[in-house]
């Protein structure tokens, strides 16, 4: 199957117009020595059918979550997609556009941009959102540069309630020598704040804190965001966007920074990607948030229209100087997680964050009726870990009922309650917790 | 004028619902606490599903993607993207896996991420691939990083800067920056290739790597690229390579056979997955055999007869990413291989070479080619005849190119080149087509000469005109505000 056009002989016509004979002619810039001298050793090609029953069987050799009772979560959630959002994501003038350069033909693009970033600044009640960045932890290690760039200090103190895969970024995203997290210990399973506030004393940029964290639990945001403030830092907050339905968001704590993982807002699980890095700052970090803005300006004719705004700050203008290298965001992403909070609009995005808690509460009660109380006991919204010393057996008795269990950490599992989760489901669970 | 979708909010009229939990309900006052909650009603747009779905149908037709038409966007490679890619990546057993399921029910998900591997190994001679990074400056990031730690392993900590040629995409320069490192410029010659002097010059114990685009910025293969690469080598760098432009060589040569040590690639780019208005795109980056310890876990390894993901290599710079890169587009990419296959990845590249060649011969009269002579899968034109004789620039012709409905080149770029029209018709393009858009080229370069007033008011037919970038930049209003007015 190929998607090149011209016939043979158009090929030829086209090579004698340009005084050639052979397509090979067009190669000859090409020194022998790194020519290849051999065919390519990959399988041969494939008509559409073939490749419809390849990947139909490759697919058949998974197990989606989406498709049963899931409990995994741990930055990724089985939310609902509606009908509306896939269909509309297959509109191609979406999909098939390059980044919106010229903005006389890019206005749709540019204005749901526009549109995303005023949702994720509604959200967390922050100032200003960028265009999108990769994914949430690559948001968060964007930010730590940020806040070290801002308080030309380099030390970021990082409570270890934050999730594992961030913190793995943000250490090679050190490598850099931009910033330096230090990682603070946690044993109750939210933020030490003695630990923490001794270490941002210590000339810190920003003191990161997940709400809700890696095991779920609301973190002391409130004390934390004074002690950095008094430090002299930065607050960074890393969010899950669906619990901002309900819970205080960053901009009422004080976050300096917001970022988070976008995936809730209306992207499929898809092994971890593509999602969307959500980034957005109070105004006097406005101009020098990484990533692409839109803004809001005139034609000239006076109507309102969008361009890629504030672009001093990019790679493609200011490059050995810029501060970030982000040019490809995750733009159809960022699309899908604006059009999904237009459908869900302000009262469906609540009544899912209070239904997936509902359900979270009522898991725990059950769980620890069963004899598995919390493994550390704090509040949570809709996510938490329970204390069981056999994780992996409980994982397998429930993979053979066709139920995908929870994440197996050190001391227990860590469990996750989206809106596609009932109460059958959970009474389920609890059987199998219970060896049944 | 198109509202915005919080111009169109009508309280209440949003009638989406979702069932109650059958539970016991909660007070969120006791079980959250008071002080975590959120004071007041959420401020997101209520807007009933058919005024959503009309919204957002509205805003596509004011888009244009490569199904409305030619796209010669320069280093962009804007191909067709085939929509049995489309229909794979949405399949249920592939985007609805979680990433933390257990390995046995991901193996399908696991053999695609294994060969796509693989066949990018063979496609650009490394030895191994990471798919990882999350678009192409994320996979030079990547790259870059594992320069820093292999110098860092030798205990060379001297090397603190990265070379990048005057041509380069601007990415390159920034990546360096954001790894840490000084960047020093490499010249272009005459000919628009490295200048080896100059590059000879700026080589020493200090330099950790040259990065480099082959064919480079101006669409011209790097002739002496094994030259460059034996300089770059003696004197204790790496060379890096940046795939932006690979659609111009699959099955021709091989950056691994050029001395390339770390290649990345656009999946998004060379291997036909939709760009999405600005993402998601896909950066995996390979390494030659020296390299492979660095590379970020985890790694995707076949183990008896399942895959397995390892994390067992101490000397990895780690994760740059959660999970295990954009893998919905991976599938994407996987799907598009195996429809071409090596012969036709090959003609591929043959044809998206024959075309830009075809584009440049047929222009070459109107419009000035800076290095007019056998380029790869683009090349770059000017504006010099229009700028001086009629003031009529680059931008100029760009924007009067949207009333012919074609998206412009790519300008002012490479920065080397004065009023600089970077054109790139990939090989999804038809004879006809090329003959088209040539044609609109001349009669552009014609009203450049005989109305060049109606050139730099251009353009008269989108849905703006020339929108106010200094405005925008000067007085940012970046988000829609209630009180703004509509």
């Amino acid at each position: 199957m190929r998607f090149t056009p011209n016939t043979d002989a158009v090929v030829q016509e086209m090579l004698e117009s340009l005084g050639l004979q052979h397509i090979e002619e067009l190669f000859e810039d090409i020194p022998d020595e790194v020519k290849m001298d051999r065919p390519l050793d990959l399988p041969p090609e494939m008509s559409e059918i073939e490749l419809k029953s390849l990947l139909t069987a490759l697919a058949a050799r998974n197990v989606p979550a989406a498709d049963h009772p899931c409990f995994l979560g741990a930055g990724a959630y089985d939310s609902y997609i509606p009908a509306a959002l896939e269909q509309l994501l297959l509109r191609s003038e979406f999909y098939t556009s390059y980044t919106p350069y010229q903005p006389e033909i890019s206005q749709g693009i540019l204005q749901g941009i526009f549109e995303y970033q005023t949702m994720i600044c509604q959200l967390t009640e922050m100032d200003v959102s960028n265009a999108s960045l990769y994914d949430g932890a690559t948001a968060l290690a964007e930010a730590c540069t940020l806040a070290a760039v801002h308080t030309r200090k380099k030390l970021v103190v990082v409570p270890e309630t934050v999730h594992p895969e961030y913190k793995q970024v943000l250490e090679t995203y050190a490598l850099s020598g931009h910033f330096e997290p230090v990682f603070v210990p946690c044993p109750n399973g939210i933020m030490d704040l003695n630990a923490v506030s001794d270490l941002a004393k210590n000339q810190a940029a920003a003191l990161v804190v997940q709400h809700p964290n890696f095991f779920g639990h609301l973190e002391p945001v409130g004390a934390a965001a004074d002690l950095i403030h008094e430090a002299g830092g930065l607050l960074i907050m890393a969010v899950d966007p669906l619990s901002l339905a309900i819970l205080k968001p960053p901009g009422a704590w004080g976050a300096d920074i917001a970022v988070g993982e976008g995936q809730p807002l209306g992207n499929p699980l898809s092994f971890g990607g593509p999602y969307l890095g959500f980034m957005a700052v109070t105004r006097p970090l406005m101009r020098k948030i990484p990533g692409r803005i839109v803004g809001q300006t005139t034609d000239l004719e006076d109507r309102r229209g969008f361009v890629l705004t504030l672009q001093a700050r990019e790679q493609h203008i200011r490059r050995e100087k810029a501060g970030s290298n982000i040019c490809s965001n995750q733009a159809l992403n960022a699309l899908a997680a604006a059009i999904y909070l237009t459908l869900m609009g302000p009262r469906g995005l609540k009544q899912i964050a209070l239904r997936c808690h509902q359900l979270a509460v009522y898991a725990q009660k059950r769980l620890e009726e069963a004899g598995f109380p919390l493994l550390y006991n704090q509040p949570f919204f809709r996510e938490f870990a329970v204390k069981t010393p056999d994780a992996g057996s409980i994982n397998r008795r429930l993979q053979e009922q066709g139920i995908i269990g929870g994440l197996e950490i050190e001391g227990g599992m860590l469990l996750a309650f989206t809106e596609k989760r009932s109460r059958q489901d959970i009474d389920r669970l609890v059987a199998a917790f219970k060896g049944e | 004028m198109s509202m915005l979708i919080f111009e169109k909010s009508r309280r209440a009229s949003n009638k989406m619902n979702i069932p109650p939990a059958e539970v016991e309900p909660v007070d969120v006052t006791k079980t959250i606490g008071e002080e975590y909650l959120r004071n007041g009603e959420l401020p997101l747009p209520d807007v009933n599903e058919v005024e959503a779905v009309r919204h957002y149908t509205a805003l596509s037709k004011r888009a244009y993607g490569v199904d409305d038409g030619f796209y010669p966007l320069g280093s962009c490679t804007m191909k067709y993207n085939p929509k049995i890619d489309e229909w794979a990546a949405r399949l249920p057993g592939l985007a609805g896996l979680h990433p933390y399921q257990p390995l046995e029910t991901v193996q399908g998900a696991l053999q695609i991420m294994y060969e796509t591997g693989q066949w990018l190994c063979e496609i650009t001679g490394m030895d191994e691939f990471s798919l990882q990074p999350a678009a192409g400056a994320h996979g030079e990031m990547t790259g870059v990083m594992m320069i820093k730690a292999y110098h860092k392993k030798r205990g060379d900590e001297g090397r603190n800067t990265v070379l990048v040629p005057d041509s380069a995409h601007g990415t390159n320069p920034a990546t360096a920056n954001v790894v840490g490192y000084k960047v020093v410029e490499v010249k272009s010659d005459e000919r628009g290739l490295v200048d080896l002097q100059d590059l000879e010059s700026k080589l020493g114990p200090h330099i950790a790597g040259l990065m480099l685009t082959n064919p480079n910025t101006l669409g011209l293969f790097e002739e002496n690229i094994l030259e460059i690469s034996r300089l770059v080598h003696e004197s204790g760098g790496l060379l890096y390579y940046d795939g932006a432009n690979l659609n111009a060589i699959m099955g021709m040569a091989r950056p691994g056979d050029m001395g390339f040590d770390i290649v990345h690639v656009n999946l998004h780019k060379t291997f036909g997955t939709p760009h999405g208005g600005g993402g998601p795109g896909s950066g995996p980056v390979g390494v030659k055999q020296h390299l492979t310890e660095l590379l970020p876990v985890p790694r995707v390894i076949p183990q008896g007869d399942q895959f397995i993901l390892d994390y067992n290599y101490p000397d990895s710079i780690g994760k740059v990413k959660q999970f295990y890169g954009n893998f919905g587009v991976i599938v994407k990419a996987y799907t598009y291989i195996r429809a071409l296959g090596g012969e036709g990845l090959k003609e591929a590249s043959q044809q998206a070479v024959l075309n830009a060649n075809y584009v440049k011969h047929h222009l070459s009269d109107e419009y000035y080619i800076p290095f007019d002579r056998l380029c790869k899968h683009e090349f770059v034109a000017t504006a010099k005849h229009q700028m001086d004789s009629n003031k009529v620039s680059a931008l100029d012709i760009a924007k009067s190119l949207l009333d012919y409905g074609y998206h412009p080149p790519t300008i002012y770029f490479p920065l080397i080149v004065r009023e600089a029209l970077m054109i790139e018709p990939p090989e999804t393009e038809s004879r006809e087509r090329l003959d088209d858009f040539v044609a609109a080229m001349k009669e552009i370069a014609k009203a450049a000469r005989e109305n060049p007033e109606l050139v730099k008011g251009a353009p008269h037919h989108t849905v703006v005109r020339r929108l106010d970038e200094v405005k925008a930049a000067r007085t940012p209003v970046v988000r829609w505000e209630e009180s703004q007015d509509a």
